[in-house]
Order: structure tokens, then sequence, then C-alpha cells
């Protein structure tokens, strides 16, 4: 008897806790028929800060993947003095409170920051303006794409680079031809992640960039800026980022896979995620 | 044929330094045991690892000395890694071709892998792999061959087949060839020249058969499988061993030595052989493992090896005694063993 309360009990629990996770998701469409989703894609508010997430998250990828990349493979294949510091700090913009990176970002590209007056005389003012939104969201989201990276990349056999290498290939082809192909799984599963977290980035930006229609209202930004004025149209915004949002989990799962299959060596790592 | 020439190479390992001089120029392998230096030194020669002192040569061609080292890529050099380190993502074909466009097609007939040509790596056998390996590596056209652990990642029962196998490739390859392995067995079979390295120095260099016939040290000789019995010469042809038994020998030594004695120099019976001239260990058979068609019996603190047929006819079993017996020209007598220090990496 006891037993069975045991099993009711446990049953419930997990029953309660994935209703729980899925409940808000499902209120969002509950309260939007698909018709109304596209009718309020041509609200003005709606499209336009549709246009500026995708546009300014989108680039932002393209950067952390240019610029992270390298970074990560170095921080994977060299051993150095201080590597396990640069490490560490690499993650720490993604557990800093999302208010206090955007300050950061003031305070060292902000007209009166560290480098605004470098930047002013080249003619470049960074604050509020859509470049200021891909700095931000680049700035938040590229640790989660590198810490991934480096795990994907250290999860390669180095006995596979030195055989590219004793068979004639340089280490460009080897790095082109062996390791990023080996890599690319956790490679992707990584963009995913960072993709996701730009693309619900909001406090950073907000303070950094500000939340001007049509130049850097973001669509979480016009989420909390249609709040109280169309509620339907914030229920639509959700929407669509719910859509992307599960897109954006099935390409992590399909690089984590791919990583796991084309691995040789201990299974993937897969690091505790971050409160975005 | 070519020759590959190792110089005065020296580096400094985690618990001890690598340091020896070897000319290779014919099929050689280098013995030891686990983490004696033996993976680094075919990582030194392939550029993998650079040595911090002296010189890898191929005829007049350095590739690496005190002021250059060529990178792996610029050396002609084939390198069968223990695992064989075929790239998981590339088919048979690809891995092949990687060594060299357009040539992949004679290497897959030669090594009768053309039938596994669009297979992915993770689809073959062990034997199978060794196969794609050593084509890749050939694919590349390598003044030398470097073999680490060939048969190590094969079970026992395709190994013999993969061995003789591989001692009909090696015997046609016309480039010098050094490899590597861990047990003596393989390397008296596919190598003419065996080194033994232990903690990164050359203990002995020799035919296989002449480093049986005269072990330099106890460590030699145990590895090339001999039992090592300690004991106390007195400068004449007997030595007390440790346990009180006098053994007799062929050479005449004084103070600690071991003998050592191979187990198919020892002969078992269940009566006390009549011959007093040999010497004669009873006691209970500890363990019985049969290789193949022999069998290997741990007898005191002997092994001996005796056919199948044999032990059928003996009737012998674990637990039983019996008299293991061996005559003075059965034993040689080598320094004393000193305990190996506990070594680690490679």
């Amino acid at each position: 008897m006891a037993r069975r309360l045991l099993v009711v009990a446990y049953v419930a629990a997990a029953g309660i806790a994935l209703v729980f996770l899925l409940l808000p998701i499902a209120a969002i469409f509950a309260r939007t028929s698909p018709a109304h989703l596209l009718d309020q894609l041509s609200n003005p508010v709606v499209r336009d800060a549709f246009v500026i997430s995708i546009k300014t998250t989108v680039i932002a990828q393209v950067l952390i993947l240019v610029f992270g990349t390298p970074l990560a493979f170095l921080l994977a294949s060299r051993r150095f003095r201080g590597r396990a510091l640069a490490v560490t700090l690499v993650e720490l913009p993604l557990v800093l409170p999302p208010a206090v990176a955007g300050i950061g970002l003031l305070a060292a590209f902000g007209r009166l920051g560290l480098l605004g007056s470098s930047l002013n005389a080249v003619g470049v003012t960074l604050p509020f303006t859509q470049t200021a939104v891909i700095v931000a969201v680049a700035y938040v989201a590229s640790p989660l794409y590198i810490r991934q990276a480096v795990a994907a990349f250290e999860a390669t056999d180095p006995n596979l680079a030195a055989a590219s290498r004793t068979l004639g290939a340089g280490p460009a082809r080897t790095f082109f031809r062996v390791i990023l192909p080996l890599a690319r799984g956790g490679l992707i599963a990584g963009l995913a992640l960072s993709f996701a977290r730009g693309l619900g980035e909001f406090g950073a930006t907000i303070m950094f960039a500000g939340s001007l229609q049509k130049v850097t209202q973001t669509l979480p930004l016009a989420i909390y800026a249609e709040f109280a004025v169309n509620f339907n149209a914030t229920l639509a915004m959700s929407g669509v980022l719910v859509l992307i949002s599960i897109v954006l989990l099935a390409g992590l799962h399909l690089g984590l896979s791919w990583q796991r299959s084309d691995s040789t060596r201990s299974p993937f790592f897969f690091g505790p995620s971050s409160s975005a | 044929m070519a020759t590959l020439r190792l110089d005065e190479i020296a580096l400094l390992l985690r618990s001890f330094e690598l340091r020896l001089t070897l000319d290779v120029d014919r099929t050689v392998a280098l013995v030891g045991p686990s983490g004696a230096g033996k993976t680094t030194v075919l990582r030194i020669v392939a550029g993998l690892t650079r040595p911090h002192s002296g010189r890898v040569a191929v005829d007049d061609e350095i590739w690496v000395d005190r002021e250059r080292a060529l990178p792996p890529e610029r050396r002609r050099v084939g390198l069968v890694f223990q695992e064989y380190a075929l790239f998981p993502h590339m088919t048979v074909r690809q891995n092949v071709e990687y060594a060299r466009r357009h040539a992949a097609d004679d290497y897959l007939e030669r090594f009768r892998i053309a039938q596994l040509a669009d297979a992915r790596p993770g689809e073959l056998s062990g034997g199978e792999r060794q196969r794609v390996a050593l084509a890749r590596a050939l694919a590349r056209d390598p003044q030398v061959l470097l073999l680490d652990e060939p048969l190590a990642a094969l079970d026992a029962h395709t190994k013999t087949a993969v061995r003789a196998e591989l001692h009909d490739l090696l015997a046609e390859l016309e480039i010098p060839v050094l490899l590597v392995t861990h047990d003596f067995e393989d390397a008296a079979a596919l190598a003419e020249q065996v080194s033994v390295i232990v903690d990164g120095r050359l203990r002995q260099t020799g035919t296989p058969s002449r480093l049986v016939a005269e072990p330099a040290d106890a460590f030699v000789a145990s590895f090339t499988g001999a039992n090592l019995l300690n004991g106390y010469a007195d400068g004449t042809t007997r030595v007390r061993l440790d346990d009180g038994t006098l053994v007799a020998t062929a050479d005449p030594a004084r103070g600690r030595v071991s003998l050592a004695v191979y187990p198919w120099d020892i002969t078992l019976a269940t009566e006390p052989p009549h011959d007093s001239a040999l010497n004669v260990i009873h006691a209970p058979i500890r363990s019985v493992a049969e290789l193949g068609n022999r069998v290997r019996l741990a007898v005191g603190p002997v092994s001996a090896e005796i056919t199948a047929e044999s032990l059928a006819r003996l009737g012998l079993r674990a637990g039983e005694p019996v008299y293991a017996s061996f005559k003075a020209t059965g034993t040689r007598v080598v320094a004393e063993h000193e305990p190996a220090a506990p070594s680690a990496g490679t």
C-alpha cells in the first residue's frame, strides 16, 4: 500500500514538472491562432523588431564564428602558462548579470568610455546604434559558442591531426580537412546555443543600445515595450521566438549527436548551461 | 636500401631521459616495456616531437639536428599508429587518397581492400583497419616506414594471421622499417634485428636468436621469455639459489647472479630423472595455460613449456607435484635482475 502511494507520488511529481515546463509555451499558442500570428506580422512594430533581431543576431553569429573559432582552437590545442585562467575568463560574460555586461560595454565603448574617444576620432559612435546591438549580442553570446568549440576541439583525437601531418598535409590542410570536420557537430551545437542566447538578449542590449523602434528594438525589447500597449502583438512575437527556439533546439541536438558519432575519444562534454 | 640514422638523440621524458643511437637499414624492432620511450622514438623520427639534441637523417638528408627540424609533412615518412588513426569521417578510399591523389586504386588492390573502398573506418574489423592504415602510409611513398605496436590492437585470433601477412609485406618493402612493440615474440617474428629499450636506453641489439642465446642482462633474458633464478655463485659452475637449491651451470661465475632458463629447455616428468647431471626442481604445478598447441605450466619458481600431447601423455594437472629438469647448458648466467623502477608514460 505504502509502496503504491510512493509510485503515485513519484509519477505525479514527474508529471507536474513536465506540465510546468510546457504550460507557458502551450499558453502562448492557446491565445494566438496561427491566423492571428500571421496577421500580427504585418504590424510594423512586430515586423521591424523581427527584422532587427534576425539581422543583428546573424551578423553577431558570423563575428563569433570568425573570431571565436581561432580562439577556441588555440585554447584547446596549445598548452601555455595561464591557459586555465584564459579559459575561465572567456566564460565570464556567461555568468555576468546582463545589466552589468551593458554597463561594461558602455564603460568600454561609450562616448566617455575607455575606447570612446578613439572610436570618436575615426568617426564611430557605438551606443544606441544597431551596431551596438550586434556588439551586445556578440559579447553575451560568444562564450557559449567558444566553450562548446573548445570542448569539441579537445575531443578530436590528436593522433588524427598527427597522422594528417605525416601524410603530407600542412597545418592549414590538417585543420580544414581533419580537425574542423571532426569538430563540426560540437561547433554547430555551440552555434545553436549562442544563437538562442543572442536572440533572447535583453539586459545588455537595452543598456548599451537602447530600445528604439526600427533601430535597436529587437524582439525581446519589443515584447517588453508592447506588453502594456498591445498584448496580442507580444503574444505573436513570443510565438515567433518559440518557433525559432524549437528549430535551434533541434540544431543543438543534431550537432551533439554528430559530435558523439564522429568523436573517436571520450563522450562529448556538455557543460552546465547558462542562465540567460 | 636507404639508411635511417638516429644519432645521439636525447629528450627528457617524465621520469627518465631518452637517449639513443640506432641505425635502421632493414626491419628493426624496438622492444621494451610500456613507458620505455618507444613511441617517442617514432614521433621524433616522424617529426611530431622534437628532440632536445641529436640528429635524425635518412642517407644524406637531415630531418632534424641542432639547427633545423623538417616539419612532418616535409619528411617522406609513413607512420602507422597503434590504433591506426584512420580518419573516421572519410571512406577507406578518401583515407588513402589523402596521402596521394589519383593513386588510391593501386593501393586498395594491393592490400585487398578494394571492396571496402566506400566503407568508413568504423565499419571495419581490426585486421582491415590495419591494411587501410598500411595502404595509406605507403601511398605516401615513404623513405622510411614506422609501425607503432602494429599487432597490439588486434585480438589473439586475428593476430597470428596478420603477423604472417605483415611479415611478407615487410620482406617485400625495400625501405628501412622501424617498428616498436612490447612483445618479444612479435618482434622476433617480424624483424631481422631487435633492440631492447628500457627507461630510454638501449640494453642490447642483435638478431632475435642471438638475444635468446646470449642475453646481455637479466632484463633482456626475462623479456625474451626466460625464467630468472636468483642466487649466489662461488666462482665455480655451481650456483646456490636463494631457496637453497644447488644448480649446475655451464659457465663459472662469482657473486650475486641470475640464471636464465628458457621454458622450452625444461623437461617435465612424474618420476625423478635418472640422469644426475640434470638440475631438478620438485614442486607442485601452480597453473596450466594453453597457448595454441603448446602448454605453459608454472612449476615452483619456473614456467615450462611442453606440447599439448606431452601434457596429455603425462596426465599433468594443477596442484600435483612434478619434476622439472634442465641441463647445465640450458642455463645462462646474467647479472642479477634489478627491480625496474616504476615508469609512467611513453
